[in-house]
């Protein structure tokens, strides 16, 4: 009988063991995905990668699309519709494109009237894909591959600037930069993670920097994660470029720079196009020797906007970091709010064509005047920032800088 | 560009990393040359400790390198007890059950850790963290000196518990011939749970040595134990020294790898030494043969 139970006891172990697991996995315990309200009201799919690899960046995406979506419905809901809230169903991308297509389909079976988000190119191609098919329209948050907007998509829109927008925005400021200095950069490092994001910027860097008058003395590829970036660093000292141009997440990009550091490598610039960390408060916080005078081509918010500062007070007050993913999907669900009000209408098809007709202004953004062509924003556009006295100032277009660029660094 | 200065660099720079590499691979050569079983949840216990060491400093202000006082014997403890209480009686003596124990406690610790700290990466800021040795050809990171050196101490202490005490002879009476020790009165359940804990204290030193010079998330850990299964097999199953050595060894040619072939294709020397030691040596270099 005792030996009965010790086997029942185990196998229930193992059972809530898988249990717990799947249940991990799925993200079931970050919070329930779909949450519903009660009355009239129009329903918005939020969907993000909240668990599994790019969970920091989905939950800020959460974040910010959660608090735009409080504001409006405090401020008394969509006017056109008879102040109805809004209400958000959550889903959970988990980090791949299968779960996002998988989030897309119980968002359309809660029957809602728009998707935002995805944060990841890929996920964002395979949700707005799957949501094409009910002819669900889908903002993109932050996703920048190019091939998001050229599939013919009717449904698909994004605010934010593509891959190609920003890359070319990165070699023209960087051109400017340093012939406005006087040329003193003539040899570049490149430093990229082996993904089609690092690989993909490196190849169009080796393409276009020689035509600008650059000299590209090694392009160093790296894995995800890399625990160790002495050897990098070495080649990078033996070398001795004027630029390192890193292109990688996160952490690796932390590490590279922490590493430079450590080992006096002081080049006459670091110098990102979407660097990981580059414009991240949170690495110019914990680490400010290390961040000091990196420039970046990246998202930004407008330094002169009153609305984008009040939110990033508001943000910061709770604790969190004001980081683009924030901000960004903040300003989608603004947009389509904006979209909702010009519509009158919940229908997807009239929301289609309401968000076609966008003149929304963004405000928090520093983008010129909204007009979408086949789903882009063709005013949209990243911004040059810098890591200047513990905190990080937008340097290029002249009309958003609140800092002039200081180049070459300081020994 | 390949002059002898940056050679060595590339050399010293293997050194440092393969000790780390040996710490982890320590604590996991002594689970399997005892257990039998391939511990699963090593690089979850690590991302575990590492959050330890991390909160330790960020909330109480105890430096990484005293905090190793009080993390090794909670650690030790939180090894003994999992083997004592989960995993033991869960597996009933049976190694492919522990096997699959510890694959689900590391599926636990690791959404666990991310339910409660989320995603984020996070690191602590010392003082010294940048501070360096000018060692003429190079510079050598403070922290990554010390951990250099701890490592070697205790390696020395596990080699001395292992050789010296009772426990240590009953852990290689067990590892040897377990029916036969158990019958000459060792006690195989406890030192079973001291062999794990031991394991796992390793796991908390280095998370401790990681902490000052590299970040935590929930799967911090996981990068370095998949290492340390090499280092197992080169070094030999359940050799203190094969661990030393086999730690340094893969660190060096991880190095000089990354060095000549880039950093992608770095790893890849490792896993090529995994296999030639499985073709030619299957015991490794210091294992005792079968």
């Amino acid at each position: 009988m005792a030996k009965f139970h010790a086997r029942l006891s185990r196998r229930r172990f193992l059972a809530s063991a898988a249990i717990g697991a799947a249940a991990a996995s799925s993200g079931t315990i970050a919070g329930p995905s779909l949450l519903r309200a009660q009355g009239a009201s129009v329903k918005l799919g939020l969907l993000h990668p909240v668990t599994g690899a790019l969970s920091y960046s989905g939950q800020q995406g959460r974040i910010g699309a959660t608090m735009a979506v409080d504001e409006i419905n405090a401020a008394g809901g969509i006017k056109a519709l008879g102040g109805a809230k809004i209400d958000p169903v959550l889903g959970d991308a988990q980090s791949t494109p299968a779960g996002g297509t998988a989030e897309v389909e119980k968002m359309n079976a809660a029957e809602v009237s728009c998707v935002i988000g995805g944060y990841a190119s890929s996920i964002c191609l395979a949700a707005s894909q799957a949501a094409a098919r009910y002819e669900l329209p889908y903002v993109v948050d932050v996703g920048v591959a190019d091939s998001i907007v050229t599939r013919g998509l009717k449904n698909t829109f994004r605010f934010g600037p593509g891959f190609g927008v920003i890359a070319n925005t990165a070699l023209e400021n960087l051109t400017l930069i340093n012939d406005q200095a006087g040329k003193p950069a003539k040899t570049v490092m490149i430093v990229h993670e082996d993904s089609l994001f690092g690989s993909g910027l490196a190849k169009l860097l080796n393409a276009q920097l020689p035509a600008k008058g650059f000299q590209i003395l090694e392009t160093i590829p790296h894995p995800t994660p890399t625990r160790d970036f002495n050897n990098v660093v070495l080649k990078i000292k033996a070398q001795a470029p004027d630029l390192v141009i890193p292109a990688n997440y996160y952490n690796e990009y932390v590490l590279l720079a922490r590493t430079m550091l450590e080992q006096h490598v002081r080049p006459k610039a670091i110098y990102s196009v979407l660097g990981g960390a580059a414009s991240s408060y949170k690495f110019v916080r914990e680490f400010p020797e290390a961040a000091k005078y990196i420039m970046d081509c990246n998202h930004w918010f407008n330094p002169k906007s009153a609305k984008a500062l009040e939110l990033k007070k508001t943000v910061e007050d709770k604790g969190q970091f004001y980081t683009y993913e924030l901000y960004m999907n903040y300003t989608a669900v603004m947009l389509v709010a904006d979209a909702l009000e010009h519509a009158a209408s919940a229908d997807r098809a009239k929301l289609t064509a309401a968000l076609e007709n966008s003149t929304f202004s963004g405000r928090i953004m520093p983008y010129g005047p909204t007009k979408f062509v086949n789903g882009q924003n063709q005013g949209a556009a990243p911004v040059n920032t810098q890591v200047l006295d513990n905190d990080i100032k937008a340097i290029l277009p002249p009309e958003f800088a609140n800092a002039k660029v200081v180049f070459p660094m300081p020994a | 560009m390949l002059s002898a200065p940056i050679l060595v660099s590339a050399i010293v720079n293997g050194l440092l990393t393969g000790s780390i590499y040996a710490l982890v691979a320590l604590g996991l050569t002594l689970i399997y040359g005892v257990l039998h079983i391939i511990n699963f949840a090593h690089g979850a216990l690590l991302s575990a400790a590492l959050f330890a060491a991390f909160f330790a400093y960020q909330k109480a202000g105890i430096d990484p390198y005293l905090a190793v006082l009080v993390l090794a014997p909670a650690f030790f403890g939180l090894g003994y007890a999992l083997q004592r209480l989960v995993i033991g009686p869960a597996a009933r003596g049976e190694e492919r059950a522990m096997l699959l124990v510890t694959l689900g406690m590391a599926v636990l610790i690791e959404n666990a850790l991310l339910y409660a700290f989320r995603a984020d990466t996070r690191t602590i800021d010392l003082p010294y963290a940048f501070k360096s040795v000018d060692l003429v050809f190079t510079f050598v990171a403070v922290p990554r000196l010390i951990s250099f050196a701890v490592v070697f101490v205790v390696a020395l202490v596990l080699w001395l518990i292992m050789t010296r005490t009772d426990t240590g002879k009953a852990i290689r009476a067990v590892a040897k011939e377990r029916l036969g020790a158990e019958l000459s009165g060792i006690n195989v359940t406890h030192i079973y749970a001291m062999t794990f804990g031991l394991g796992t204290a390793c796991v908390a030193i280095a998370a401790c040595l990681l902490i000052p010079t590299y970040y935590v998330n929930p799967s911090a850990g996981n990068a370095f134990v998949l290492i340390a299964f090499t280092i197992v097999v080169l070094g030999g199953m359940g050799s203190v020294p094969g661990a030393l050595i086999g730690g340094l060894v893969i660190g060096v040619v991880e190095s000089l790898g990354g060095f000549f072939f880039g950093e992608s294709l770095g790893q890849a020397g490792i896993f090529l030494i995994f296999i030639a030691v499985l073709l030619v040596r299957p015991r490794g270099l210091f294992g005792a043969s079968a």
